[in-house]
């Protein structure tokens, strides 16, 4: 019996120089950043004001730097993929050996889905939220920060995975028998399995916390109706987080137990069944699909009705088209396996449930479109990503519509067609739409704007280099070649997939100016300044200062119609007021900051190591210290403190002399 | 339990749109939040169900249902469950009425009759063990086995939970967080309930039936 169980130094593959010199530039960017918070001795203010802080605004910001760094992690998967499958034709074998690339594949999809695309939804949900409904914080404060934190822990256990051991070579999905034990001994499925576990659990908890701060807490006044369309998506979001998660959970537990304890849920004998775990996957999985592009939804049309200074065209049929789109999602999962063998009728039913998903949809598009019809659009950075967006969103959806026949799926199954389609749908829908969100709210969330060159800039590298990575895709897939190629033999696939290479130096020079323009506009910071409003926005996130005090409003919103800023604005203008009354400012009860998230997620690491290494000792102290802090938590005197009016009121004061001068 | 206190706390002329109420009291976000966790719970319940559903024809030549599950053990089991439920219930009642001898006794008979209830799940898993119908048997089993024993851990962390709460009743008092707390542990004691009735249903009646 070994003290470290599997643990030993041949984990570490020191033999592949490219695992290696991809390990040693992550620890060279670690041990950079870490000097650099030292050398500014920024560590205790580090930890009283962002590790330990419970303010959602905070936490929203953590979320989406883990996603911006996760976003350039899975990319550097992305180009070396591309990279091979341009050189690996005929009889090359390009520079990555299959076991390699099989990681590759794996860790690509994983990361951008869990932590890329999931953590930044999570993050703008959290900054935007309860300042567009007019509230101090979320429901649960702390449990947001342990949420934060758990999503986290995972992204930081598959980052471990490069370096110490290895990663899933059973593709995103890992599905069984190949994610079983007899097909992959080693330790790369329990990496991908005990990181999904745990930033699941922080998601669920995020979806617990939404749902119940939307449906709860809103300013007076702010009845489901005039809540803005971002919230609502929000709120069909948490929705489907709190539905569909909870599957995930139990099918990787299942899995797990298989792997662990010689269960037989999915193995080849004793009566597995390998296509309950495909079932049970995509039931939470393409859920999921609508849990990342509502938000991206809800994003698009605040942009587009701000910049085209109208109120949103038919805003209750958006209400109603998001909330028809979060039932359907569940009704159409079976679209992801056409080929299992079901009946002609069950492909039948959800061919035609997946085509009739369609139509809210579309929809939506032609709200976004008469609300900009007639309008005053300003064109300027996060418009270009939403009317990108349309376009590219149309195609990526036809597409859709075209593989939900299921004769038609029989053919494109597996083959990267499907590639193009999703990433045509998650880039053009979600990572525009986040794009777009985050040029719209960074003003608010820092008090600066973005610098628009570089922001256009980035936006065209995008654009067209997302058509020509993925535009061939659609051809080769056409053409046959399936997906997870490491080499091919037909050397008329090698031009379409150089050009598909072209276009993804072209995103990766999209990457760039994001970079450039993020530094950019931080050095200029003093010219970029903004007051609180610098949109001439709708809702309420721009009534408050920029950024907002922990508290976020001096006094607490009243509202009393849609659109609550813009009507206000309206009234002013109409009514010429010369002063508004003076306020009246009351104290404020605030959350106190807890460290009970991060040191709960560190534990969490612990416990997620240990059991992927079968240190079974360190999993059970991992649990004790995992009790003991959440004991702590609970016997904790004060959760409170109360912010003075006077400080309140000195804050405010100062902010208004600000604009006004 | 006090919806009456929720809808006090709420102004008075704000009460015909409940929707316009502005936040509403920490006691009813709570046990809200609590709500959509316990519905999240049962959503993974209701995965675990459909797998055994799928799975409990796949013995593999191993032994079925109907000649592992002894229906009086059962029976006891449900029993226990079920009345320490109903003591829950009355210590509810001890704790909006604050009196400290009720609420530790309603705690102590929920306590004894969930480890009772605990007992006898321990023993039928190891009396199976012991004939060789182990999960790693068929899938059935591992179905069986992950189902009833992701309910029996359930009623473990309650058991760990309530003895949690008994010392923070006699350390902190009936204070807000407190009975906040407690609430929200009866809410999860009765749903327990709920998912053994499915349980019950499905695993040992419908297994021993023809």
């Amino acid at each position: 019996m070994n003290l470290l169980g599997k643990l030993d130094w041949s984990a570490i593959p020191l033999n592949q120089p490219i695992v290696m010199g991809a390990t040693a530039f992550m620890v060279l960017i670690v041990v950079a950043i870490l000097g650099f918070i030292t050398m500014k001795g920024a560590w205790l203010y580090l930890w009283r004001e962002w590790l330990t802080s419970v303010d959602h605004k905070r936490i929203g910001v953590m979320y989406c730097v883990l996603a911006l760094v996760m976003l350039l992690r899975g990319f550097s998967d992305a180009i070396m993929m591309r990279a091979q499958q341009a050189v690996a034709a005929g009889g090359a074998q390009g520079y990555l050996p299959p076991e390699h690339f099989d990681q590759i594949f794996s860790a690509h999809g994983t990361i951008m889905i869990f932590f890329m695309a999931m953590p930044f939804v999570v993050g703008v949900m959290n900054f935007a939220v309860p300042l567009q409904l007019g509230v101090r914080d979320v429901a649960f404060p702390t449990l947001n920060s342990v949420s934060f934190w758990l999503t986290a822990s995972g992204a930081l256990l598959i980052n471990v995975s490069l370096a110490v051991g290895e990663f899933s070579k059973a593709g995103w999905w890992g599905y069984p028998p190949l994610s079983e034990l007899q097909f992959s001994p080693g330790v790369g499925v329990d990496y991908y399995l005990w990181s999904l576990q745990i930033s699941g659990l922080g998601t669920l908890l995020a979806g617990i916390n939404f749902v119940t701060t939307i449906l709860k807490l809103r300013a007076p006044g702010m009845s489901y109706m005039r809540m803005p369309v971002f919230c609502w998506t929000a709120l069909a979001t948490n929705l489907l987080i709190v539905a569909a998660f909870p599957v995930l959970t139990a099918v990787l537990a299942m899995l797990l137990l298989d792997r662990y304890l010689g269960f037989h849920f999915f193995t080849n004998d004793a009566g597995g069944n390998q296509m309950l775990y495909a079932n049970l996957f995509w039931v939470w999985g393409h859920p999921e699909v609508y849990i990342l592009v509502l938000p991206a939804f809800g994003i698009f049309s605040e942009v587009i009705a701000t910049f085209s200074g109208k109120p949103l065209f038919g805003y209750r049929s958006m209400v109603a088209a998001t909330m028809t789109i979060c039932i359907l999602s569940f009704l159409v999962w079976l679209h992801h396996f056409f080929t299992m063998g079901a009946s002609a009728n069950v492909n039948g039913f959800f061919g035609v449930m997946s085509m009739i998903i369609a139509l809210p949809t579309g929809v939506k598009i032609f709200n976004w479109l008469f609300t900009m019809y007639g309008g005053r659009v300003r064109f300027s950075v996060p418009v270009l990503w939403s009317i990108g967006f349309m376009v590219t969103f149309v195609i990526g959806g036809m597409t859709g519509v075209l593989q939900a026949v299921p004769p038609a799926d029989f053919q494109l199954h597996n083959s990267v067609f499907l590639i193009a389609h999703f990433h045509n749908v998650i880039i053009g829908g979600v990572v525009f739409g986040l794009m777009a969100g985050y040029n719209y709210w960074f003003p608010k969330a820092f008090g600066f704007a973005l610098d628009e060159r570089w922001g256009k800039a980035a936006f065209w590298c995008w654009f067209v280099g997302f058509y020509l990575a993925f535009m061939p895709l659609y051809l080769l897939g056409l053409m046959g070649m399936t997906r997870r190629m490491q080499h091919y033999a037909d050397l008329s696939w090698q031009p379409w997939l150089l050009v598909a290479m072209a276009g993804t130096v072209i995103i990766l020079g999209g990457i760039a100016c994001q970079i450039i323009q993020l530094v950019v506009s931080i050095r200029a910071r003093d010219k970029l300044r903004v007051t609180a409003d610098p949109w001439n926005g709708r809702t309420l996130e721009w009534a408050t200062t920029s950024p907002p005090p922990a508290w976020n409003f001096a006094v607490q919103p009243r509202v009393s119609g849609r659109d609550a800023l813009w009507s206000s604005k309206q009234r002013a203008l109409a009514t010429k007021e010369e002063a508004p009354p003076a306020r009246v400012y009351e104290p404020i009860e605030m959350p106190k900051n807890s460290a009970t998230g991060f040191v709960t997620a560190f534990f969490a690491v612990v416990i997620g190591f240990a059991m992927i290494w079968h240190i079974w000792w360190m999993a059970g102290l991992g649990v004790f210290g995992a009790f003991v802090t959440l004991l702590a938590f609970a016997f904790r005197r004060r959760s409170e403190i109360e912010v003075p009016a006077e400080q309140i009121a000195r804050f405010d004061r100062a902010h208004q002399a600000g604009a006004a001068a | 339990m006090n919806i009456s206190v929720a809808i006090d706390a709420v102004p008075q002329d704000a009460l015909p749109s409940a929707s316009e109420a502005g936040p509403a009291p920490k006691r009813v976000v709570v046990a809200y939040g609590f709500w959509i966790f316990l519905l999240s719970d049962i959503i993974m319940f209701a995965a675990l169900f459909a797998s055994y559903a799928v799975l409990v024809h796949s013995t593999a030549g191993g032994p079925t249902g109907a000649q592992l599950f002894n229906q009086k053990t059962v029976a006891i089991e449900t029993a226990c469950l079920l009345v320490s439920s109903y003591a829950c219930g009355l210590m509810s009642l001890a704790i909006n009425s604050r009196r400290y001898l009720r609420t530790y006794l309603g705690a102590l008979i929920t306590f004894a009759l969930g480890a009772a209830f605990l007992t006898l799940e321990i023993r039928e898993f190891a009396n199976m063990i012991a004939i060789g119908a182990t999960p790693e048997r068929s899938a059935f089993l591992s179905a069986f086995f992950t189902l009833v024993g992701c309910h029996g851990l359930h009623v473990t962390l309650g058991l760990v939970w309530l003895a949690v709460m008994m010392v923070q009743v006699a350390v902190m008092g009936f204070d807000a967080t407190v009975q906040r707390r407690l609430l929200c542990f009866s809410l999860f004691w009765h749903a327990l309930d709920i998912v053994w009735v499915g349980l019950f249903t499905v695993v040992y009646l419908m297994g021993v039936s023809p």
